[in-house]
């Protein structure tokens, strides 16, 4: 990936992600909300090598957007090779179980909006016939716990699109790889307590950088995630929604 | 959210709650617990990053480079950018951190709160002196771009401010060029402690890095026996030699994966360290060799918590200036009783500070001789030599230097810096630190409570 549209460029994983990316002299063109977050993020990563490092504020949950956003992507970096939508939020599990609304903010962010984004991404990248989208899911997409299984619904809908994407787009020669962190110290994670699970922005990055360089399928980050939900998965349901998860 | 930050000494255990800055534009949230205070990679030794009580405002999210100007030099950064960082960036570009503390492992604003020096003092002073422009955030919201002719005074009070006077956001560095990343270094070893003046003399003027290492056990006629170790950077016809990245990464080292048990540190073994290093080097000495800057300049770094290897009760460093004018006694009066406490220093650090003046108010490093040490937390024992080499710092008209300080007494903190009741006026209201409150004197009264 040479020129890389990035969405929700402030969040702690693909900051860590366009670090290496810039390193590597990559062409970037940088979307998240905050405009003064995203410049810091852009002039760190001019400085630390992109070729070029265009930064776009804009609020994502603006679907109507997200064509014209695309095009001038596209324009800005003279075509794209690349995609790594990071955008999200992990929502309030408990304000979610009172109210629809913050329900719906968390689906519309999380899961609307990038299946919209990736509606528009994915046919230029067919009509090209080469690229590779590498979107952010998460292990909480892999079963539903009491915990935080709004979050997790957003997530799991989104593996299960780019499922269907990925299934579409191979006989294009089109990548389309789901990434799987596990839990992730970073801003999001900031009210979370930290145990030995966690890892750092820079582990999930250079798993993220690797898995799209090869065109992986899934991959869990760490990769012992997939060992862990491969048995969470296992549980029978019956035992499962007794359990304290 | 609670978590146990310590120093680098880690004496005194404290309790204290974290809060993470990640972004410059942010306010400074309302309504957290007790005072604040900027921590950024928590590499002073003693208590002057520590908050018990209160809050520390964590900067090791703020690491974004804000610009870098290859042809001039110049480096913006947020301030929880390390020393390292800069290294990894600027090295290959052909330039250099202009001045650099022992530990590339500290941040760019603790850099600046504690006006950190190296071994080109005599040369270039302090890193504040290279400190062109940075933005203070103070607990009221007011921001603050304070430079030599902006703000001056609030840059004054900013640089060895030891994180008083607000948080430190973004700060513009001047580096500076150098060939590549190799040191011309040469050891001489000296025989006491006139031999190292003698060293200091001869060499000051003709290599930018000095510094020298002291057996403080060795007695009497042997009194301030060391090595002194001198270089410069590789001129330019080591150009050859690549710039490239592959020498910056050194990867791995050694780490001290828990605490050593206390007896692995105790005279006898310091002693025989010593004998054995004085003897090894003084064998080499006298050949100029070629050494990648990373050992030069960060020989502890290569082992990560080294800090460890002083076991649970942690370690004290004890680092004091002494004027030039009774530098010679003075420095003999500190080697005598330590040498004559039985405890033992693993790294005792000679060295000459140069004329250059700090732009800080509180800043340490003045015209003088410094002397450096760690000691092993011996409890009771080591308090009472720390009294002892604080009284003789204060009487040769001397300062003790707070970023590796846990001890000294209000006393002694109003004599080094004289500029203390100046400074005061710049404290922001909402901001403390455990050292602070006990060089103040407050801290009886916090006992009180």
């Amino acid at each position: 990936m040479k020129k890389i549209l990035v969405l929700g460029a402030t969040s702690g994983i693909a900051q860590a992600c366009v670090r290496l990316y810039a390193a590597r002299g990559a062409s970037l063109y940088l979307v998240a909300r905050n405009a003064q977050n995203l410049q810091a993020v852009a002039q760190d990563a001019a400085t630390r090598g992109a070729a070029r490092a265009e930064a776009e504020a804009l609020d994502l949950d603006d679907f109507e957007a997200h064509g014209p956003l695309v095009a001038r992507a596209e324009a800005a970096l003279g075509g794209l090779d690349g995609v790594l939508l990071a955008h999200g939020v992990l929502g309030d599990q408990a304000a979610c179980e009172r109210d629809f609304a913050p329900t719906r903010a968390v689906l519309t962010t999380n899961l609307l909006g990038p299946v919209s984004l990736l509606t528009h991404l994915a046919n230029r990248f067919e009509a090209q016939r080469k690229g590779t989208l590498v979107v952010i899911s998460s292990v909480a997409g892999d079963r539903g716990r009491q915990s935080n299984y709004v979050y997790g619904t957003s997530k799991g809908g989104l593996s299960v699109f780019l499922q269907g994407l990925r299934n579409r787009l191979s006989r294009s020669g089109v990548a389309v790889v789901t990434v799987k962190p596990g839990f992730v110290d970073t801003p999001m994670t900031a009210g979370v307590k930290k145990n030995a699970l966690f890892a750092t922005p820079e582990q999930v990055a250079r798993g993220i950088v690797k898995a799209a360089e090869r065109g992986s399928d899934v991959v869990y980050l760490p990769g012992f995630w997939r060992l862990i939900m491969f048995v969470i998965r296992c549980v029978p349901e019956r035992l499962f929604k007794r359990l304290k998860l | 959210m609670s978590k146990a930050l310590q120093s680098w000494g880690r004496y005194p255990r404290v309790t204290q709650r974290a809060h993470p800055l990640v972004w410059v534009g942010e306010p400074l949230p309302q309504g957290l617990q007790g005072p604040l205070l900027p921590y950024g990679q928590g590499r002073s030794y003693g208590d002057s990053c520590l908050n018990p009580g209160g809050t520390v405002l964590t900067t090791a999210g703020l690491d974004r480079f804000l610009g870098f100007d290859p042809a001039s030099g110049v480096l913006t950064c947020e301030a929880g950018v390390t020393l390292e960082d800069i290294l990894r960036l600027a090295t290959w570009q052909g330039w250099f951190l202009p001045v650099t503390p022992g530990t590339k492992f500290v941040s760019v604003g603790g850099a600046i709160a504690n006006d950190v020096h190296g071994k080109n003092h005599h040369r270039m002073g302090t890193f504040g002196r290279h400190v062109r422009r940075f933005e203070l955030l103070r607990s009221d919201g007011r921001r603050l771009v304070c430079s030599p002719t902006e703000n001056a005074d609030w840059y004054a009070a900013t640089i060895g401010g030891l994180g008083l006077t607000g948080v430190i956001l973004w700060a513009e560095v001047q580096l500076r060029r150098m060939s590549n990343p190799y040191i011309q270094q040469d050891t001489l070893p000296f025989a006491n402690l006139d031999g190292f003046f003698q060293a200091a003399a001869e060499s000051d003027a003709d290599f930018e890095y000095t510094v020298a290492w002291v057996d403080c056990l060795s007695r009497g006629r042997k009194l301030g026996r060391g090595l002194y170790f001198r270089g410069n950077h590789a001129p330019p016809q080591f150009d050859a030699l690549p710039l490239a990245k592959s020498h910056l990464s050194r990867k791995g080292g050694l780490s001290v994966p828990f605490d050593l048990p206390s007896f692995t540190l105790n005279r006898l073994t310091v002693a025989a360290f010593n004998a054995l290093y004085y003897g090894k080097n003084r064998l080499g000495a006298g050949k100029t060799h070629l050494t990648h800057y990373d050992p030069f300049f960060y020989p502890l770094d290569s082992v990560h918590a080294w800090n460890r290897i002083y076991g649970r009760r942690g370690f004290l460093q004890f680092q004091c200036v002494v004027p030039h004018e009774v530098g010679g006694g003075a420095m003999r009066e500190i080697l005598e009783r330590i040498a004559a406490s039985r405890l033992a220093s693993f790294l005792a650090v000679l060295k000459k500070f140069g004329s250059a003046p700090s732009p800080g108010l509180l800043s340490f490093p003045r015209p003088g001789v410094t002397l450096a040490l760690d000691f092993a937390n011996a409890g009771e024992r080591t308090y009472r030599l720390f009294h002892e080499l604080e009284r003789v710092t204060r009487e040769a008209g001397g300062a003790v230097y707070p970023a590796k300080d846990a001890r000294m007494e209000p006393e002694t903190f109003q004599a080094s810096f004289p500029q203390v009741g100046a400074f005061a006026r710049f404290v922001d209201p909402a901001f403390s630190s455990a050292f602070w409150r006990r060089v103040k004197g407050a801290d009886a009264a916090a006992a009180a409570r």
